[in-house]
């Protein structure tokens, strides 16, 4: 890469040779670090500490790829990215892999150009309301004032729902999710409307968490995946045999305990001892060493750790695993079989 | 006859009477408190009522912001704490300002190298004084034009060659202008700017690499992505001051010119930066260029955002200059003609020392909005203070926080621009002639 004098007088200080080109897996490995895009800041899916170190369950992502490519979970570097740059910055090649709990539609996946590795976290659009309303359905909330974010997915779900139970509401346009929490308790509107994990995570901040209540309904499906750009499958596959990986680990029983155990010598699962690299080549096949899942898992756990340190039942947050149960506890976490 | 008028009068008084003091309505603070808030029962009762909501205010403020929550570590905890002393929970709750304030000064800056920016701040304060205020001793001046240097090299760190080899180039612009000068001022001008370019573009980077390879000193590199918080804000509103000052006058010059080109020229660029908003700017920054610039290329993003800024507010510092160049009467432009002075001779010493004395309060306004507008880089996905806030409010100790950061960072802020505003009143000051 030719550089000019003044330009690399310029740039000197945050420069590092990304490229948008096909070999991904080349660029970050040349690079020393995998360059993962996540939101500025969302409570138990990415936010950083007092010392600058980000946490959350997208983080625990990025840092498992990092781990699988490098053995390291702190070769990554994260870069905050607002709704507006998210996309322009992983097609402009200025990140490698976007887990910004973003959702998996058909026109993102075709149109724009991506590719969605799976599904980390299955959300969907819920409603939270004050006990005293004596509200415990949302059709019962004909004529209600309804505080929504304008420009999201969740406003038009919104109509949508409405509009087909046949009821009315008045919406109350909010910018963030920390104006919707003000208005809302300021008692600007009935009813606060967005996902559920956001709104599990905004009553958890309430000073009386136990006056206000979720809806049982879910009128929206939120598919929510780390992404790639589009035309590199190589790279593709890494994130989400990755993520697979995770998955297969909670089932297989493999944990961030247990791991070194597992993986000293060959266990009598085949499943476990190829997807720790103690029996076949899987970690050759995507251009990997072969301690990969090892060393992914190892990172922050297997997909119930991460979950339980990030959103889960013990956290303020404390989200149930619902739909994001393992396929044999009734969720819909499935890991196709490494084989 | 004297005794006359002794029994005609029946009192003189021989002696002056003492001063009397004025009646107590008349004086001290009861006549000025009757003069100025209750002359009259309209305005008696607006005084009242204005006290009653100043009172309102300033008590309900107090009453949340003096609480002693300052050890803190989550919001669960200053509740609890607020509740052990019989406090309203809605009251400040400052331990995350004690958790954070770090972060919200620094960003992501390396904690153990937090000195740097500090120093950094030191030297330009230090390198500012006597551009500022101009009583300082001349051999002050030449630390003021290596200060720039000095604070790239705290900042972002690396090899202290680059920055050396860099004004290096300023230095041979210099000397080539001493040289040709003797022959010729245009060609003088001209090489000025032609060597130090070529020299830029062609030498340094391999000269700076070269010594840096050879001697490797210099100080830990820190990458403008790690910058954040204050520091981002005050990195990207500094620069884009002492750039866009210059740049503006030229603009300035430009469209009062009476060449053709230039003139056009200059018109067209102010008024195609002014005329779209920052904010736009700003995403044709962070998205536009990344598909523009070939593929390889990682133009970093704070520097993009940097010249950006630049840009729009030269645009803008050019119109208030262009304002104070048309207020200065014609009389002064035609008489440095007839001194014959050149063309630049007679801005520099008759027509821009006027209108840029003039043009002073529109200056600092228009730096005092730029600073604030910094903060619309969190759009682009920049971690100003204001973008720190929601990453701050996005973790779990401190989710559900709001004001006390917003108070922490108005404050941080307020003492920026007011001390701008107060250096433009003592400079209109310092430089008033007329009217004395």
């Amino acid at each position: 890469m030719k550089k000019t004098v003044l330009f690399g007088t310029l740039t000197i200080a945050g420069l590092t040779a990304a490229a948008a080109s096909a070999a991904t897996l080349d660029d970050v490995k040349a690079r020393g670090h995998l360059n993962c895009g996540v939101t500025t800041g969302l409570t138990g899916f990415a936010a950083p500490d007092a010392n600058g170190v980000w946490e959350g369950f997208d983080v625990d992502v990025c840092r498992a790829v990092a781990a699988a490519i490098f053995g390291d979970k702190n070769a990554v570097e994260f870069v905050p990215t607002t709704g507006e740059t998210r996309f322009t910055a992983l097609s402009s090649g200025e990140i490698d892999l976007l887990a910004r709990n973003t959702t998996w539609t058909f026109s993102r996946d075709t149109e724009l150009k991506f590719d969605f590795v799976g599904v980390n976290y299955y959300d969907g659009q819920g409603f939270i309301v004050p006990k005293a309303l004596g509200v415990t359905s949302a059709k019962d909330l004909d004529g209600a004032t309804v505080c929504i974010q304008t420009g999201t997915t969740t406003e038009l779900n919104l109509a949508d729902y409405f509009r087909a139970n046949n009821i009315t509401y008045q919406p109350v346009p909010i910018q963030t999710n920390a104006e919707g929490q003000q208005q809302y308790l300021a008692g600007a509107c009935d009813t606060y409307t967005t996902d559920a994990s956001g709104l599990a995570a905004t009553r958890a901040t309430f000073e009386n968490p136990e006056d206000h209540v979720l809806l049982p309904e879910i009128i929206s499906k939120e598919p929510l995946g780390p992404l790639v750009r589009h035309g590199d499958n190589e790279w593709g596959d890494i994130a989400m045999w990755t993520l697979n990986a995770l998955i297969a680990a909670e089932e297989l029983g493999i944990t961030s305990a247990n791991i070194g155990e597992m993986s000293a010598a060959p266990t009598n699962n085949p499943e476990v001892n190829r997807l720790l690299g103690t029996e076949g080549e899987l970690g050759a096949m995507i251009g990997l060493s072969n301690d990969w899942a090892k060393n992914a898992i190892m990172a922050g756990g297997n997909y119930g750790e991460i979950f339980e340190r990030n959103i889960g039942e013990n956290t303020p947050i404390g989200l149930a695993r619902g739909l994001n149960a393992q396929w044999t506890d009734g969720g819909l976490l499935y890991s196709p079989p490494f084989r | 006859m004297s005794d006359t008028h002794a029994q005609t009068v029946a009192f003189v008084r021989e002696g002056m009477l003492d001063q009397q003091p004025p009646p107590t309505r008349e004086a001290g603070t009861v006549k000025w408190v009757r003069e100025n808030l209750f002359p009259t029962w309209l305005n008696a009762i607006l005084t009242i009522v204005s006290l009653y909501v100043i009172w309102v205010v300033v008590s309900t403020f107090v009453m949340w912001a003096f609480s002693p929550t300052w050890n803190a570590t989550s919001l669960s905890e200053c509740r609890q704490m607020l509740e052990e002393l019989g406090r309203s929970t809605e009251t400040a709750c400052w331990g995350v300002i004690r958790d954070r304030w770090e972060q919200l000064l620094f960003g992501f800056y390396p904690s153990d190298l937090y000195w740097r920016p500090t120093v950094a701040l030191i030297v330009l304060l230090a390198g500012l004084g006597p551009v500022l205020f101009g009583t300082f001793p001349r051999w002050f001046m030449g630390f003021s034009l290596a200060s720039p240097f000095l604070i790239f090299l705290l900042l972002w760190g690396g090899p202290i060659w680059l920055p050396l080899t860099v004004a290096l180039g300023f230095g041979l612009g210099v000397v080539a202008f001493r040289v040709f000068s003797r022959v010729n001022q245009i060609v003088a001008v001209l090489v000025a700017i032609v060597i130090p370019l070529l020299y830029w573009l062609l030498l340094a980077w391999p000269l700076a690499s070269e010594l840096a390879r050879v001697m490797p000193i210099g100080l830990e590199p820190v990458q403008s992505k790690q910058f954040g918080g204050f520091m981002l804000s005050i990195v990207i509103g500094v620069t884009a001051i002492v750039l866009s000052l210059p740049l503006g006058i030229l603009l300035a010059l430009g469209r009062a010119s009476n060449l053709f080109i230039v003139t056009k020229l200059s018109v067209v660029f102010i008024e195609i930066i002014r005329g779209v908003p920052l904010i736009v700017w700003l995403f044709t920054a962070s998205l536009l260029l990344n598909y523009f610039l070939p593929p390889g290329t990682n133009f970093d993003l704070t520097l993009r955002v940097i010249i950006m800024v630049t840009l729009f507010s030269a645009a803008y510092i050019a119109e208030v200059v262009r304002g104070g160049l048309s207020a200065v009467p014609k009389g002064q432009y035609e008489g440095a003609n007839s001194l014959g002075l050149s063309y630049w001779q007679s801005m520099q010493l008759i027509v821009l020392p006027q209108a840029l004395k003039i043009s002073i309060p529109g200056i600092v306004n228009t730096f005092i909005g730029l600073f604030k507008d910094t903060t619309l880089v969190l759009f682009i996905g920049l971690l100003d203070p204001l973008g720190l806030i929601n990453s701050i409010r996005a973790s779990t100790d401190w989710n559900g926080i709001y004001w006390e950061l917003y108070v922490f960072v108005a404050l941080l802020f307020f003492v920026a621009c007011f001390s701008m505003g107060r250096y433009s009143l003592h400079l209109e000051k310092k430089l008033q002639r007329e009217h004395r």
